[in-house]
């Protein structure tokens, strides 16, 4: 092959009849209204139902003056935002200030179209989509730190190390907690996972896939910098972390990307552990499309609508709990975080894989399932990795506590 | 079909850039403009900064992100792994035990020496 071919590979790939037969009005149209209408629209509303819950927790009524119910509060708090003075400190770095929320914003909205919303309802279905996922959802890291660099406050500075350092840390078993997920299905592909859990059931019924959920969901809450992860933008401690700098929109910006990503790890988490929009028991579909198969949207759309309505319950639900856990738990000390995310999430996310491995040949391996075998092999595998694990991180902690020069007992001692 | 996925991937990331910089370029256009030398200075509390904020800081972050290269590389293989498992058979189940066991002792390793310890 010379040079000139080399060159000319993109175009290859993007043969001329290939670009040609691209739907692009279709996919305009799927863009405008679908990511830049009805996505924000959510996220806007989360932000009321996340103020309505809280204040409902905190025994208060929340939003309740800008419209019935309070309900055009989100209306109220983009016009404000964006009538606002732009203002950026004068020793930043413009650029890269400006950049860094727009890098967390695209990210986050990144993440959505390889999410399989109904049967075959996902924009895309690349062959490697929840790599895709991780990569693109790991961006966010970076436009945190940028933020945090470029502002030249020392607290955003600290902000931003903390947020990567966190970060980094629960990348790795969010990453390793969908391996179990993958194995099952012997694919990458966001629709192929779904189309699994419709012909084996949900992947979350079984010891391993629990126990593979409920690293997921603490990952996941770590990964969005939430309560009680939310060290990164810790108040009480370094004013509002690596978004101190930032004022009006862009501010909103962090604000809506935030919400963004959890809706995105939601449906992340419903996806590929609570069987999409498919209720526990079996269910008969039909078959896969997507978007660039020349189907018709809108019967596709109608097809799917008791599917997309049961998927919005499910990652409904799902943001719910985050929002229950942000109101109940205090915010973890900086070393509890570290030590949590890489004494006991990654060595229980790796045994799991092998679990699953297990599970795999109970279950999954052509012949007939033995949910039996497998529960009951599984099952107390699960409870006994947890059990250990989990005690010799007390156990450490216990000897941390009685080694530091601060510790009560060597206090009682000295007295 | 493949380019399909990306081509519309890319409408997205273009679409989410503009969709990010509208708001901020309206602001830009309709907020009030009143510019003074304190307002543009950075914020710490109402004190004035002092010292250079862009140092260089603690070997303790550099650490977790050493480790974490190392596991995120480990994900590299173990996703094909995964992918690939029904086919592969009991001799990869095998091999990827003894991959996984040697990253362990690693991270036992570093756990004994005190890395994993937030100082």
């Amino acid at each position: 092959m010379n040079v000139a071919t080399d060159w000319a590979l993109p175009l290859v790939w993007a043969q001329q009849s290939e670009l040609d037969s691209i739907p692009w009005l279709k996919w305009i149209i799927v863009l405008a209204v679908v990511f830049f209408g009805i996505f924000p629209g959510i996220v806007a509303y989360m932000v009321w139902g996340e103020r309505k819950v809280a204040g409902r927790f905190q025994d208060r009524i929340g939003p309740n003056r800008v419209g019935p119910f309070g309900l055009l509060q989100p209306i109220a708090d983009a016009i404000k935002l964006i009538t606002k003075e732009d203002i950026v400190p004068r020793t930043a770095d413009q650029w890269v200030h400006l950049l860094a929320p727009v890098m967390i914003l695209v990210s986050a909205f990144l993440v959505l179209p390889v999410i399989p919303f109904g049967l075959g309802l996902a924009a895309v279905n690349p062959p490697s989509g929840l790599i895709y996922l991780i990569a693109v959802s790991s961006i966010s890291a970076l436009g945190i730190f940028l933020a945090g660099w470029s502002s030249r406050n020392k607290y955003s500075l600290l902000g931003a190390m903390r947020a990567v350092a966190q970060l980094v840390s629960y990348e790795v078993p969010q990453v390793m907690s969908v391996i179990p997920v993958i194995l099952w299905t012997g694919s990458l592909s966001m629709v192929a996972i779904f189309d699994r859990q419709v012909e084996y059931g949900w992947f979350i019924f079984s010891p391993p896939g629990l126990l593979a959920f409920i690293l997921l969901t603490i990952a996941n809450i770590a990964e969005v910098n939430r309560t009680p992860f939310d060290l990164p933008e810790a108040e009480s401690e370094i004013i509002a972390g690596y978004h101190t700098e930032y004022s009006g929109m862009r501010f909103g910006l962090f604000f809506l990307a935030e919400y963004l990503s959890v809706f995105a790890v939601s449906c992340l988490g419903t996806a590929v552990f609570l069987g999409g929009g498919t209720l526990p028991w079996p269910f008969t579909g039909e078959p896969v499309v997507t978007l660039g198969s020349g189907q018709g949207l809108l019967s596709l759309i109608l097809v799917n609508l008791p599917l997309i309505g049961i998927f919005m319950a499910k990652v409904g639900l799902y943001v719910f709990l985050m929002f229950w856990i942000r109101c109940t738990l205090p915010r973890l000390r900086v070393d509890q975080l570290m030590s949590f995310a890489w004494k006991v999430m990654v060595p229980l996310s790796i045994i799991n894989v092998f679990i699953a491995a297990l599970w795999y040949e109970f279950v999954f391996r052509p012949g007939r399932p033995n949910y039996l075998l497998g529960w009951g092999v599984t099952a107390p595998l699960v409870l006994i990795s947890v059990i250990v694990v989990l005690s010799i991180y007390k156990a450490q902690m216990k000897a941390d506590l009685a080694a530091s020069p601060t510790s009560r007992r060597r206090i009682a001692t000295a007295n | 079909m493949i380019i399909y996925n990306y081509v519309f991937i890319g409408m997205l990331l273009l679409g989410a850039i503009g969709f990010a910089m509208a708001p901020v370029i309206v602001m830009g256009i309709l907020g009030p403009k009143k510019r003074s030398k304190s307002k543009s200075e950075i914020y710490e509390c109402g004190l004035l900064t002092t010292g250079e904020t862009w140092v260089r800081f603690r070997i303790q972050y550099y650490i977790y992100a050493i480790m974490f290269l190392v596991f995120d590389i480990e994900t590299v293989f173990l996703y094909p792994w995964a992918a690939a498992y029904e086919s592969l058979g009991l001799f990869a189940l095998v091999e990827m035990v003894i991959f996984l066991l040697i990253l362990a002792v690693g991270l036992v390793y570093a756990w004994a020496k005190g890395v994993l310890k937030w100082v």
